[in-house]
């Protein structure tokens, strides 16, 4: 996909790498997507698969031993590595970021008020007072009943899914054009997950911001995201529209995570697990990173792995393997 | 379990008279749990007798803290000892110049000593700790190597130099016992901006765009204030002692002004003569002292957590 008018984040060959102890890990390789206004897209895959690394790296909040490669377009303005006074005027104003763990994401010192305000106060240069009005605005958009009451409390005086509602509602009080969700649903119960996402895909389908759901669900990706890429070992495993993807899985590791998501339709019988674990990131990665747990892996899966090609319009997937060949 | 319309009217009565949510500061909060902490609130009211007695103790008295009781001079051990009679409540020194008056005076030294190190470990100590932490890498290396020299040179060393160099003032002995104060602070503080560093809400706080500065000062230094309060109770008592130890020598507070660790000494080198009560003064106000400013310390951390009801 070319960037156009419409491209509002081109993320070209993005490489993360981490210079630990242990030698480096490649934590991301070579990812490639360009994201239009107002669009949705998923990033799945398995713990330790590089996917809040990769939105960390977007975000320039990679940990300082962390290394970012390739090129992160925003508006057409490279944000890779750029200094921090760039990326802090980016940040919350245009790319807002929703953390996994709403019990550990607000500081407990801070009134919630407080927390919200400062970035309307920061980069809107807002009033106290009209940005504490402004948050109840959106503490009531998130559906927090007394909003107007409840802003004035501390963290720890609301409970994990209304944490989440603020983080959700703290994002998105500079209106930003990028949405980046990391996990939202991931540290709260069943069905509270279930109202954070929709209420989620509201204010998307509301707002018009693009969104980047990063998960590993598959099943919250499928409501809410036209566009999926499938991550594993740091590297792009099938990139492709939401629907293909579930109808015709065209990877191996796709079609393991599809087959290992529990169905109402299917009685008894034991759930399907991707044998073996994921890759130890810290050795040198050589070949297809889910070699040794596939299937249909030959001994060329271990030395190399076929760059990400289009075999469909709109679809594209990285095996040595073709389509023909996994049947 | 179905609901009747009643039910639901009931219910519906009950929300639209719901009480609104109300949050309370967190000093609020804060005043709330330190109250229903006696051990603090009886240190509290110690520490406002004991800081009354410094400011006011010397209107009361019936003699200056610097003048002689000429008829008792030298017959301390005999005529010196407390009595209402000839105005010396706490009885005289060995110099038979008024207790009670020079224990007010003392006590007022000895407290502004420990305030004013305190004061500078908390301000200075803080921020200069958690900056080192949380920008951490050459900067964190080049300001602790630095709080790490300050440190190894010896600190008495030091505080002699400045007071024979610049002369002996009270400013003199601030300044050197602010030199000292903030070092050990800056260290714990440091530590304890490492281990927020990390957590998830200063990530949060970063992905909101606010500049480094102001993630110090509103995001972290609030976290710390546990650590700091206890820190700096416990700070007073050391900068108390240490101004004694350095009047000890001559080089503090000067005759005729004293401090509680001048006299304590004073008390404790005469004790054989039989004047317990120059002793026995001096240090019932410093242990009372101590163990009003632990006793607050330890109620301001458990106040100053939200998270603790």
């Amino acid at each position: 996909m070319a960037p156009t008018d419409t491209t509002l984040l081109d993320v070209n060959d993005l490489g993360v790498r981490f210079a630990t102890g242990d030698g480096e890990v490649n934590a991301v390789n070579g990812v490639t997507f360009t994201l239009n206004r107002g669009e949705t897209l998923g990033i799945v895959g398995e713990s330790g698969s590089g996917k809040s690394q990769l939105a960390f790296a977007i975000m320039g909040l990679l940990a300082k031993n962390g290394i970012a490669r390739g090129s992160v377009r925003f508006e057409g303005a490279e944000i890779l590595n750029a200094a921090l006074p760039t990326i802090n005027a980016l940040r919350s104003n245009h790319i807002a970021m929703v953390f996994q763990d709403p019990m550990t994401a607000l500081n407990p010192y801070m009134r919630v008020s407080d927390q919200m305000a400062e970035g309307l106060i920061h980069h809107k240069g807002m009033g106290k007072a009209a940005a504490v009005a402004e948050c109840v605005a959106m503490l009531d958009a998130v559906k927090i009943p007394d909003a107007k009451g409840r802003v004035r409390l501390y963290p720890h005086e609301f409970s994990g899914g209304m944490r989440q509602r603020v983080m959700i509602a703290m994002a998105l009080l500079c209106k930003p054009d990028l949405l980046i969700a990391d996990e939202p649903t991931t540290a709260l119960d069943v069905t509270v997950q279930a109202q954070i996402m929709q209420l989620l895909a509201d204010l998307q389908r509301d707002l018009g911001m693009a969104t980047i759901l990063i998960t590993h669900d598959l099943g919250v990706i499928a409501g809410f995201c036209r566009e999926v890429i499938v991550l594993y070992g740091g590297r792009v495993m099938e990139q492709s529209p939401v629907d293909p993807l579930f109808y015709a899985p065209s990877h191996p590791y796709t079609r393991g995570l599809l087959k290992s998501i529990p169905r109402v339709d299917q009685q008894g019988g034991d759930l399907y697990s991707i044998p073996g674990s994921p890759p130890n990131m810290t050795k040198a990665q050589k070949g297809c990173p889910f070699a040794p747990r596939c299937d249909y892996a030959g001994n060329d899966c271990r030395d190399h792995l076929d760059p990400l090609v289009e075999f469909e319009p709109g679809r594209k997937r990285a095996c040595n393997r073709s389509i023909g060949e996994l049947a | 379990m179905a609901l009747t319309i009643v039910d639901y009217q009931a219910l519906a009565t009950r929300l639209a008279t719901l009480d609104e949510v109300k949050g309370r500061s967190l000093w609020a909060d804060a005043r709330v749990r330190f109250m229903r902490n006696k051990a603090a609130v009886v240190g509290v009211c110690l520490l406002i007798f004991v800081t009354l007695y410094a400011l006011f103790g010397e209107y009361l008295a019936a003699w200056a803290y610097e003048d002689i009781d000429w008829g008792i001079m030298g017959k301390a051990a005999d005529m010196g000892q407390p009595s209402l009679a000839n105005g010396h409540y706490f009885g005289v020194d060995d110099l038979g110049r008024d207790l009670f008056a020079r224990a007010a005076q003392g006590t007022r030294i000895s407290l502004i000593v420990g305030l004013i190190g305190a004061l500078i470990s908390v301000v200075v100590g803080t921020l200069y700790g958690a900056i080192a932490g949380y920008v951490g890498g050459r900067t964190d290396l080049i300001m602790m190597r630095i709080v790490d020299i300050l440190l190894a040179i010896p600190f008495m060393f030091v505080v002699i130099l400045l007071l024979v160099m610049f002369g002996r003032s009270l400013s003199m002995l601030f300044l050197g016992i602010g030199l000292l104060s903030w070092l050990s602070m800056a260290r714990i503080v440091r530590g304890q901006t490492l281990t927020l560093k990390g957590r998830e809400f200063i990530e949060a706080a970063r992905a909101t765009g606010v500049p480094t500065f102001i993630i110090i000062t509103r995001h972290i230094v609030p976290n710390l204030l546990g650590i700091v309060a206890v820190y700096a109770t416990l700070l007073i008592p050391e900068m108390i002692l240490l101004e004694s130890f350095i009047s000890f020598l001559g080089l503090g507070v000067q005759e005729p002004l004293t401090s509680l660790g001048r006299l304590i000494s004073e008390g404790a080198s005469t004790i054989n003569y039989g004047t317990l009560w120059q002793l026995a003064f001096p240090l019932f106000f410093f242990i009372v002292t101590m163990f009003a400013f632990f006793f607050v310390g330890d109620g301001l951390r458990d106040a100053l957590d939200p998270k603790d009801r």
